[in-house]
């Protein structure tokens, strides 16, 4: 397939293998801040083919990881109304919340449909007449704007029974929490792609600028990962810090300003909890006041308070603090059947991907 | 089974879907034709063994493209009497239909499932057909139950493959699911990407003519090739190493699953079967297949091993490994 298997070949991943043995001599994290990143490296076994001195970390780039129980708790309290129907990406459905699941919800009978695009909830809007349509609203920057257009349109429709649970997050705001907050050592990220075909260079300046750590925008191809880790490695061991663009085909140094647009036309941006980050000033995507009659948060409905599973490190996971296997539930309690913390429930979750990929050979 | 309530998990042919079967539908219905846990069982009697297979077709929509609730009820049950290298003899049709389901479907239904089963030289010899209320059922549910006579000589089962044996597929995978996926969610894809859903006996036949020692077939349906092959991994206590560059898999479904994050090893297919035979056979059984319409794509694409017993693992484009495991759960497209 074109701009797919260019990407997947053996003798060039070979070769890019062999320069970064050449080149790389210190011991280095670095962070993969975008769940589908940590996928592929597993994916295509490249982290048993670096050398051992380079330690690969999973960032907090998995949208469904990151969305606190709160909204979850939300999510399954409005959708236990009786005229609420809500729209949800399939892979939100499996998360646990505080006490239950949209998944266990929609076997208890309540109107819970997966989509494909925040469009498809416009759709429901129109079908459901009778109903409250709510979409659960999550993602980062490269499907913020997708949900911006959405409610731009029903907007625009005059339709009066869609409403947003806005619980998408900002990447920038995050990535300078996990620096600030020290926990961890990390001498370079491995910037996402479609965050950054969105937003563009500029807005993650500061990792070189401000913190002196070199980033790389990366393809999600065997040869893009591999050659961001090679031109990782070259600034490390140059003592440089630059923010490059390794996922040219895609990516522009100005990113997407139409979809840019259209996020600032619908959002403001607020203050964001995450999971295992804490809340995170600006990281937030908050409807603009024109729009406050589609904010989901205005159903009212009990919420139950918020628990936590006490052993789920889920949040010191997605902070790179801990790595799967050294969670106490991992693979015992916690499993993709059975899961305790969300990393175990999306496909991009670090949990998940550990646990799928790395099983140790019997 | 978590929480006592049956999730849609519990019917994805992973590994909630296995927990269902060995946990609660296993104990209570034990006897020696069913424990071998293939896709048909064997009754022997004096004209020597019976295949006997049974099988429920719920899917939404009823008409995709290449087929319909109908074609798959049949293609389905015949595929599983092949598997275990009987040819079908007859079949049973269970009807459960809606309440103000329309009659003109039903027809079309019901003359797709005829066509096939002529396709597949079978007859059907019974059945029954239920009426439920309006909601008690989703428009129209489907159980057919087969019989065949086992040829002479052919013992094919999960538990028969043996370090070195060759491991082959039949042709492209993921059609079905992909198909039936894009026609319910109105994905409006260009291409004409069509089920595969299609009778094997003839194919089987064939192969089972160019080798009688076949160790193994398998139909990946729900939970894909991957499923599969750790199924037969699992109860033959050998390793499956596969070559990803040799599974054929169409550019519009590796593209599909590109954007939806979803994995062609886990996808259902409906007219495909993965082949286990004795390595010194593997070129005559491929020459075979391919030889056969529905085996045209077919390919090599692994082979058993000692090492790593249960366990199936994948030797990627790249060069590097990782660990084929069982579905778990159901596929979910990602968010991003």
């Amino acid at each position: 397939m074109k701009f797919i298997d260019e990407f997947r070949n053996k003798e060039i991943a070979q070769g890019l293998i062999r320069r970064i043995f050449e080149v790389s001599a210190r011991p280095i994290h670095l962070m993969e801040v975008c769940g589908t990143h940590t996928v592929s490296f597993f994916r295509y076994g490249i982290r048993d083919m670096l050398p051992k001195h380079i330690r690969l970390l999973s960032g907090p780039g998995c949208p469904v990881c990151v969305t606190p129980n709160q909204n979850i708790d939300l999510a399954i309290a409005l959708s236990r109304r009786d005229d609420v129907l809500l729209a949800t990406f399939g892979d939100m459905m499996r998360v646990p919340g505080s006490t239950s699941s949209l998944q266990k919800e929609k076997a208890e009978g309540r109107r819970i449909r997966i989509v494909y695009s925040p469009l498809d909830s416009l759709r429901l809007a129109k079908e459901n007449p009778e109903k409250k349509v709510v979409f659960l609203a999550v993602g980062f920057e490269t499907t913020s704007p997708a949900i911006a257009m959405t409610l731009l349109k029903a907007h625009s429709e005059g339709i009066q029974n869609l409403y947003f649970l806005n619980s998408q997050k900002r990447v920038p705001p995050a990535l300078r929490a996990l620096l600030q907050s020290e926990k961890v050592q990390i001498h370079g990220f491995i910037l996402p792609g479609h965050v950054c075909t969105i937003l563009g260079r500029e807005p993650f300046a500061f990792l070189s600028e401000e913190f002196k750590r070199p980033a790389v925008i990366a393809g999600f191809e065997p040869l893009d990962l591999l050659q961001a880790v090679w031109m990782l490695v070259n600034q490390v061991e140059k003592d440089q810090a630059s923010v490059e663009i390794q996922y040219t085909r895609v990516v522009r140094d100005q990113g997407n300003p139409v979809a840019v647009s259209k996020m600032e036309q619908a959002f403001q941006q607020d203050e964001a909890l995450w999971r295992g980050l804490g809340w995170i000033p600006g990281s937030g995507c908050r409807l603009k006041d024109a729009f406050s009659s589609m904010d989901a948060r205005r159903i009212e409905v009990d919420v139950e308070p918020p628990r936590e599973h006490p052993g789920c490190l889920c949040g010191e996971i997605l902070q790179a603090v801990r790595t799967p296997p050294e969670c106490p539930l991992f693979k015992t309690v916690c499993h993709p059947d059975h899961p305790v913390g969300p990393c175990m429930v999306s496909v991009e979750g670090a949990c998940f991907t550990y646990f799928k990929y790395e099983q140790t050979q019997s | 089974m978590p929480e006592g309530k049956i999730l849609l998990a519990h019917g994805s042919g992973g590994k909630l879907s296995h927990d269902l079967v060995s946990d609660i539908l296993l104990p209570r219905f034990s006897n020696p034709f069913l424990e071998p846990l293939d896709d048909s069982a064997r009754i022997t009697n004096q004209e020597g063994p019976l295949a006997f297979t049974t099988d429920s077709y719920v899917i939404n929509p009823l008409f995709f493209p290449g087929g319909d609730i109908g074609k798959l009820a049949v293609c389905g049950t015949v595929n599983d009497l092949s598997m275990v290298g009987a040819v079908p003899s007859c079949l049973s049709l269970s009807l459960i239909i809606e309440e103000g389901f329309s009659i003109e479907l039903l027809e079309r239904i019901l003359s797709s499932a005829r066509d096939a089963a002529e396709e597949a030289s079978i007859r059907i010899v019974t059945g029954d057909t239920k009426v439920v209320e309006h909601g008690a059922a989703d428009q129209l549910f489907i159980t057919t139950s087969g019989i065949g006579w086992i040829r002479k000589g052919v013992h094919l089962s999960g538990v028969n493959a043996r370090p070195g044996d060759t491991v082959l597929v039949s042709g492209f995978l993921g059609d079905h699911e992909i198909a039936v996926l894009s026609q319910r969610e109105g994905f409006g894809f260009q291409g004409e990407l069509k089920s595969d859903c299609a009778p094997l006996n003839g194919l089987v036949g064939r192969m089972l003519e160019a080798c009688p020692t076949l160790r193994c077939l398998r139909d990946p349906t729900r939970g894909g090739l991957a499923t599969s092959l750790n199924e037969i991994a699992s109860r033959s206590r050998v390793g499956i190493v596969l070559e990803e560059a040799q599974i054929p898999v169409r550019e519009s479904v590796l593209g599909t699953c590109e954007l939806l994050g979803l994995d062609p090893l886990y996808l259902a297919n409906e007219g495909k079967l993965i082949a286990i035979c004795p390595p010194q056979e593997a070129e005559r059984v491929l020459e075979a297949m391919r030889a056969h319409p529905s085996g045209k794509h077919a390919e090599i694409i692994g082979r058993v091993t000692e090492e790593n017993p249960k366990r199936v693992t994948l030797q990627t484009l790249i060069g590097g490994h990782r660990v084929v495991d069982m579905l778990t759960g159901t596929q979910y497209p990602r968010i991003c």
